[in-house]
């Protein structure tokens, strides 16, 4: 040991959200100084309160703050930071960032520059790969980029086909083709995805599988020539091409598949003199049991928390051993594989709204209570047997006496008040859970997620939750393919509010307009409720609607009697059902404190008021919404605006059927008409961008554009209209 | 009690002290709710309190469901939802004269046609005046006018900001010789608008509906007003009138529509889009108010319930005037904790004078058991000169049947000191408020600050009488002074009959018939008012004086 080499004092991390905290947090752990950098809209962000130092690198666009080299490296001159962490995306895997540190004299945390541009290349790694004996995809990986000639590749190959970015990951720049004539439409998106997010636009086409399975490995090298695995993960189940749950060590494997898996993720990163954290991806066949090589990611990876579960190690501080040029602490034969890890990534985005990203803020969070900050680490006995035998490589070292202790992590970047930007990803933070085994995993999830309570945002909470309790997904039947084959269970029908919930929305809103005198004297005027002096009996009516907007609207009626009771009428279209003399208080802003029927409940109740400048109108986004955490779920109820509203909200909002808004804050990325283009229905008009997700908003009708109300790379608020179409008159 | 004594010195002015059990001032109950003459005595108040409820419920109806109907199917509100709206959710309602007209004309006129009462609005207590258009169109009899007009004395004399919720065509014409000419008739309703305006009591109108002829000027009068598209409609006179006058044909909303009233005369200043907006927009307008509409001033004493339940009340006054109860029995399931600081408990037994406070809000309570006798009218005196110097406010607790009479009365010089009684209740400088729980006759009537010595509310309980002398001592004068005693008995029971307080609260004699249970709650809120703040107008021991001077407030609000 006497040859261990010293850490840094003091690193800088080139990133933001829940990576950059978790980096922090190990650095911390180490009593290394830690270094932000940010954006103007991230000034309040939890990891600059939460590093040591922080700098402001430029405005929200990640190209003019976190992929600014230049801006990164003149911080690391100004405050001494000896390496920069890069975290995932942003610059994690850009070989040239990672040249210029180098040229600096700062150390990159990460690969060497020549891995990242092997791997990075998607074309150049397969070769590489099939020249060492890894087993890999049929594609067209040329760099012939004349989309004819990807087109004829493609045909070649056989639909259907994915069409990825050659320096891409995480899904961006990424398309499925089911059939030749989405070809090119597929291929001009991916190439501008790609050159938007990579800077460069060269894609490959390959086959793609059918029924695959996403298992990954996640290997470790050092400078000194040793490379480890830590396992693999499962993470199969994508929405968008991109992961959502993750899983180790991934459910069904043989030990000889494992050892397999390894061995081969191993022969990868030496292949490329590999350094530090990496994950080898495999497309996994469920039913052949075959693997194919699909990329090597040159970087910490998001989900590298289950791995961390199941090894009982800090992945960070691995890294930063190794970046100080240590050896990997721990020999093959020494890394243990205990019990069973989930992690699940709750992100912005509305699941039944096929995913697509949500933004604004986070008005209300409330979150399950981690049991620990970082892996409990696995105390086993030493190795029971000696490394003089020969012990298979890659056998994961197990004690049946060890204890898993079940417990929950929360990675986490934002607090309640932040906002989830356009700007960046949209993952509020990540869940995960450790357990003996994978059904205490699941369990401890599923609870763990029932007290995730988001307001602001849609988020993917309750689908996840879905997920977690659904049977195939318990049986470890995995696919990339999970979603759409399990779509129907996945996606029950909303349940209709129950009465009950209602009731409480219906005293939230009460008390909430006339909240109760607080003890003290006080005037008559406020301590007698609707006390009405000759016999009227006031009853407040309070409108309410289910969250599908097509269904009658629920009508409850409350009448207040003695001080703090209530009774409560709720009508439904179906039911009708009283209780009297309910007692209730708000505890506020929040908490509703009822007994309804003898059940003593204590409701999270969050009021999501719309927009002040968004003009009313029968979409659910202009009315207050109202989320009733009851009965481990979440019920959101609408409060319609009155008509008169309805009716100011008409004159501003116009009529006009050929008007086109933005469905939720973004970026215009093109605007493909013009002021009196003559335009088809169904016509693409509008490409928007929103967490990195491109958007195509087409004609709603057959027409002249006559108005053109946003120019390209602006950002856009939710409801502005972009396009008025004057419709064509058919009869003409 | 040597060891009582002793524990009270030891402990003095500790907190354990103060937490004695026994209350030097609480009020006993010696009353026996199980005694026949209990029982009989709630049968009959209960029977009478469900006659009130009976006919308040039609009341409540307005004039009648066809009317209801057309109003609905019009897209209207009806005037109670209005009222509804406009309030604070979940705040109480002091509604005034349900009663007025009842019985009155020969057709039924629930409520004389309006809705008036007091009630919160944006966190500001408000008189609110609601045109029932569902009674006769809304159209303004005489007593229509008198409530009206009642409504705005009491907001003058409080200083509570004016909503005037409007659908009326105007005086009902057949009875336009009482609608219209005299001082307290329809003018007065503007030339209030007018004063209060420039007190700095702010006058606020939705015009719902029609608002023609006279009635156009309640709008026009207004501070502000708001007025509903394609619904509201204000002229000085309608189609017909206007054809026959010069010849145009014009329709209505053209005439008087909101759309012309906001965009053109500018007669309006906000234009609805419905009723619920308009009525939106109205608890927007009071909100802004500002300093105008006055500040509530919260209790001093923390509110306590009386240790005695009010439904009692029904069994110890009961309905028959003749059977005698004990005040302090009423008194205490009025006040605060049952405790009621006496004064002079001792001397003019026949008349109860102390302090108490009502949901908080201290008062000088004077009430009656039994006749007046000079040493009562004295004591009376006393007690309400002593109120007047500390500005407390007074409640006269009314169950007289007059001052004493006979030779021994007027040697003790019972007119000099029922006169002395009466003077100091007429100038108090502070606001009286009065409830009649039994009969109110004679000068008894004036002592007890009746109508005529303007209390700032006046409330009837249902069982009580009003009039210039009691039944038997009536029946007497009129042998002695009729020579015809055929007509004894229709006068006698005219007279009883007019006596009643469903005759009293149907000619606004009254503020209205209250239950013996509301009395509480109904004396809290007036003393709730009386305690308010005001920054504007001429104030004097915090009432209004009526007589316009100018006061050197200049004018209000002029309509440009």
């Amino acid at each position: 040991m006497s040859s261990r080499k010293p850490h840094f004092d003091k690193i800088l991390i080139a990133n933001r959200g829940e990576i950059a905290c978790r980096v922090i947090r190990t650095a911390k752990k180490l009593g290394i100084k830690t270094v932000a950098v940010y954006s103007e809209v991230d000034a309040d962000a939890l990891h600059v309160r939460m590093a040591d130092e922080a700098y402001c690198i430029g405005p929200a666009p990640s190209s003019e703050s976190y992929l600014r080299i230049d801006k990164i490296i003149d911080v690391c001159r100004y405050s001494g930071a000896q390496a920069v962490h890069p975290g995932y995306g942003f610059l994690s895997e850009n070989a040239h960032f990672a040249e210029r540190l180098a040229q600096e004299g700062i150390v990159f945390i990460g690969p060497p520059a020549s891995a990242i541009v092997s791997m990075g290349s998607k074309s150049e790694s397969k070769t590489i790969m099939s020249n060492v004996g890894v087993p890999v995809v049929p594609g067209y990986h040329g760099s012939d980029q004349d989309p004819k000639h990807l087109f004829e590749e493609a045909t070649q190959i056989g639909f259907p086909v994915l069409i990825k970015a050659v320096h891409g990951g995480g899904g961006k720049g990424m398309r499925t083709v089911h059939s030749p004539d989405e070809f090119y439409d597929a291929l001009a998106s991916a190439q501008r995805e790609a050159q938007k997010a990579f800077g460069n636009a060269d894609v490959l086409v390959e086959k793609y599988i059918v029924r695959p399975r996403h298992v990954e490995v996640q290997v470790f090298a050092d400078t000194l020539g040793g490379c480890v695995s830590l396992w693999e993960r499962d993470c199969s189940v994508q929405r968008r091409n991109q992961k959502i749950i993750e899983e180790a060590p991934a459910p069904g494997l043989s030990a000889e598949l494992r050892a397999d898996l390894s061995a081969k993720a191993v022969a990868a990163a030496k292949a490329v003199d590999y350094v530090g954290a990496g994950t080898v991806e495999f497309i996994f066949d469920n039913d052949t049991e075959k693997f194919y090589f699909m990329e090597m990611n040159t970087r910490l990876q998001v989900e590298h928390p289950v791995t961390e579960m199941i090894t009982g190690l800090d992945l960070v501080e691995w890294q930063l051993e190794v970046a100080a040029g240590n050896p990997i602490p721990l020999a093959q034969t020494s890394i243990p594989l205990v019990g069973h890890a989930f992690e699940a990534r709750i992100y912005a985005e509305n699941p039944r709204n096929n995913f697509l990203p949500d933004s604004g803020q986070l008005l209300y969070l409330s979150t399950p209570t981690p049991t620990h900050v970082f892996a409990p680490s696995v105390s086993m006995q030493s190795p029971p047997h000696n490394e003089a035998l020969s012990v298979p490589q890659f056998t994961p070292l197990r004690d049946p006496s060890t204890k898993v202790a079940p417990s929950v992590r929360l990675e986490q970047g934002f607090e309640q008040g932040a906002q989830i930007g356009v700007f960046y990803d949209p993952m509020i933070a990540k869940l995960v859970v450790h357990g003996r085994d994978r059904t205490e995993a699941l369990r401890m999830l599923r609870l763990a997620l029932e007290e995730y309570k988001v307001v602001g945002v849609s988020t993917n909470v309750e689908f996840l939750r879905a997920l977690a309790g659904n049977q195939a997904f318990i049986d470890g039947e995995v696919e990339t393919g999970f979603i759409p084959k399990h779509h129907e269970k996945l996606f029950p029908p909303v349940p209709y509010p129950p009465p009950e919930v209602i009731a409480q929305a219906a005293l939230f809103i009460v008390l909430r307009d006339h909240p109760l005198t607080p003890l003290g004297p006080s005037s008559p005027w406020t301590t007698l409720p609707s006390r009405r002096f000759g016999g009227d009996v006031y009853e407040r009516v309070i409108t309410l609607q289910s969250e599908d907007t097509a269904a009658e609207p629920i009508t409850v009626r409350v009448q207040s009697g003695t001080h703090g009771h209530f009774n409560v009428t709720v009508h439904t279209p179906s039911a009708e059902r009283t209780y009297t003399n309910v007692p209730a208080r708000l505890a506020p802003p929040s908490v509703l404190a009822t007994t309804l029927e003898a059940a003593a409940l204590k409701t999270t109740i969050v009021s999501q008021k719309p927009p002040a400048a968004i003009p009313a109108s029968a979409s659910p986004h202009t009315m207050e919404r109202l989320h009733v955490f009851h009965g481990g779920r979440k019920t959101t109820l609408l409060v319609p605006s009155p008509k008169w509203l309805l009716s100011l909200g008409g004159d501003v909002l116009g009529t006009a059927r050929g008007a086109l808004r933005a469905p939720m804050p973004s970026v215009v990325v093109e605007v493909r008409v013009q002021l009196g283009e003559r335009v088809e229905k169904g016509q693409p008009v509008v490409v928007l961008e929103s967490m990195k997700t491109e958007t195509v908003l087409r004609a709603p009708v057959a027409g002249v554009v006559k108005a053109i109300g946003c120019k390209k790379g602006e950002m856009v608020e939710e409801g502005k209209e972009l396009v008025d179409i004057a419709e064509e008159d058919t009869a003409e | 009690m040597l060891t009582r004594f002793a524990g009270a010195r030891l402990f003095r002015g500790t907190a354990c002290a103060a937490r004695r059990a026994y209350h030097p001032h609480v009020l006993p109950s010696l009353v026996s709710t199980s005694s026949p003459e209990f029982t009989a005595k709630a049968e009959a108040m209960d029977a009478l309190v469900a006659d009130l409820e009976a006919k308040l419920a039609n009341v409540r109806q307005g004039g009648g469901q066809k009317a209801v109907d057309r109003m609905l199917k019009a897209g209207k509100k009806l005037p109670r939802e209005r009222l509804a709206l406009l309030l604070d959710p979940h705040t109480p309602f002091l509604e005034l004269s349900q009663l007025a007209a009842h019985e009155v004309y020969p057709e039924a006129v629930p409520a004389a046609g309006i809705i008036a009462g007091i009630g919160r609005i944006s966190g500001r207590e408000c008189v609110i005046v609601v045109n029932d258009a569902t009674v006769k169109g809304g159209s303004y009899y005489p007593l229509t006018v008198k409530k009206h007009i009642r409504a705005q004395e009491i907001a003058r004399e409080h200083g509570l900001p004016c909503i005037y919720v409007v659908e009326s065509g105007g005086a009902a014409l057949p009875h336009q010789a009482n609608v219209f000419p005299d001082k307290e008739h329809f003018g007065r309703i503007f030339y209030n608008m007018a004063q209060m305006s420039a007190l700095g009591i702010p006058q606020i109108a939705i015009v719902h509906g029609i608002s023609v002829a006279g009635g156009a000027y309640v709008p026009a009068m207004a501070d502000e007003n708001i007025i509903v598209r394609d619904q509201g409609r204000i002229f000085l006179a309608g189609p017909p009138l206007v054809k026959a006058a010069t010849g145009e044909e014009v329709d209505e909303e053209t005439l008087g529509g909101g759309q012309m009233h906001s965009s053109e005369s500018g007669v309006t200043d906000h234009l609805a889009r419905d009723d619920e907006h308009a009525i939106s927009i109205a608890r927007g307008i009071v909100g802004d108010l500002g300093k105008a509409g006055g500040q509530p001033v919260p209790p001093p004493e923390m509110p306590e319930d009386p240790l005695y339940p009010a439904s009692e009340l029904h069994g110890i006054v009961g309905t028959d005037l003749r059977q005698a109860f004990d005040m302090r029995d009423v008194i205490a399931r009025i006040v605060d904790g049952s405790r009621f600081r006496e004064f002079k408990k001792e001397y003019g037994t026949t008349i109860v004078t102390g302090f108490a406070n009502v949901h908080g809000y201290p008062v000088g309570i004077v009430a009656n058991n039994g006749i007046l006798f000079s040493q009562s009218a004295l004591k009376a005196t006393h007690f309400i000169e002593l109120c007047s110097q500390r500005q407390i406010p007074l409640l006269f607790l009314v169950n007289v049947t007059g001052y004493m009479v006979g030779s021994k009365a007027e040697r003790g010089g019972i007119a000099k000191d029922g006169a002395k009684m009466v003077r100091a209740v007429a100038c108090a400088d502070v606001p009286k408020l009065t409830v009649i729980v039994g009969g109110s006759y004679g000068a008894g009537n004036y002592g007890m600050c009746g109508r005529a010595y303007s209390p700032r509310f006046l409330w009837m309980w249902p069982n009580a009488k009003v009039s210039v002398m009691g039944p038997g001592q009536l029946s007497q004068v009129m042998t002695t002074v009729s020579k015809d005693p055929t007509k004894h008995a229709t006068l006698k029971s005219e007279i009883e009959e007019q006596s009643t307080a469903l005759y009293a609260s149907a000619r606004l004699w009254d503020d209205g018939i209250i239950k013996p249970t509301d009395t509480r709650d109904t004396v809290g809120l007036a003393l709730a008012l009386a305690a308010r703040e005001r920054d504007t107008g001429s104030k004097r021991g915090g009432s209004y004086t009526t007589t316009w001077d100018g006061d050197g407030k200049g004018f209000g609000v002029f309509r440009m």
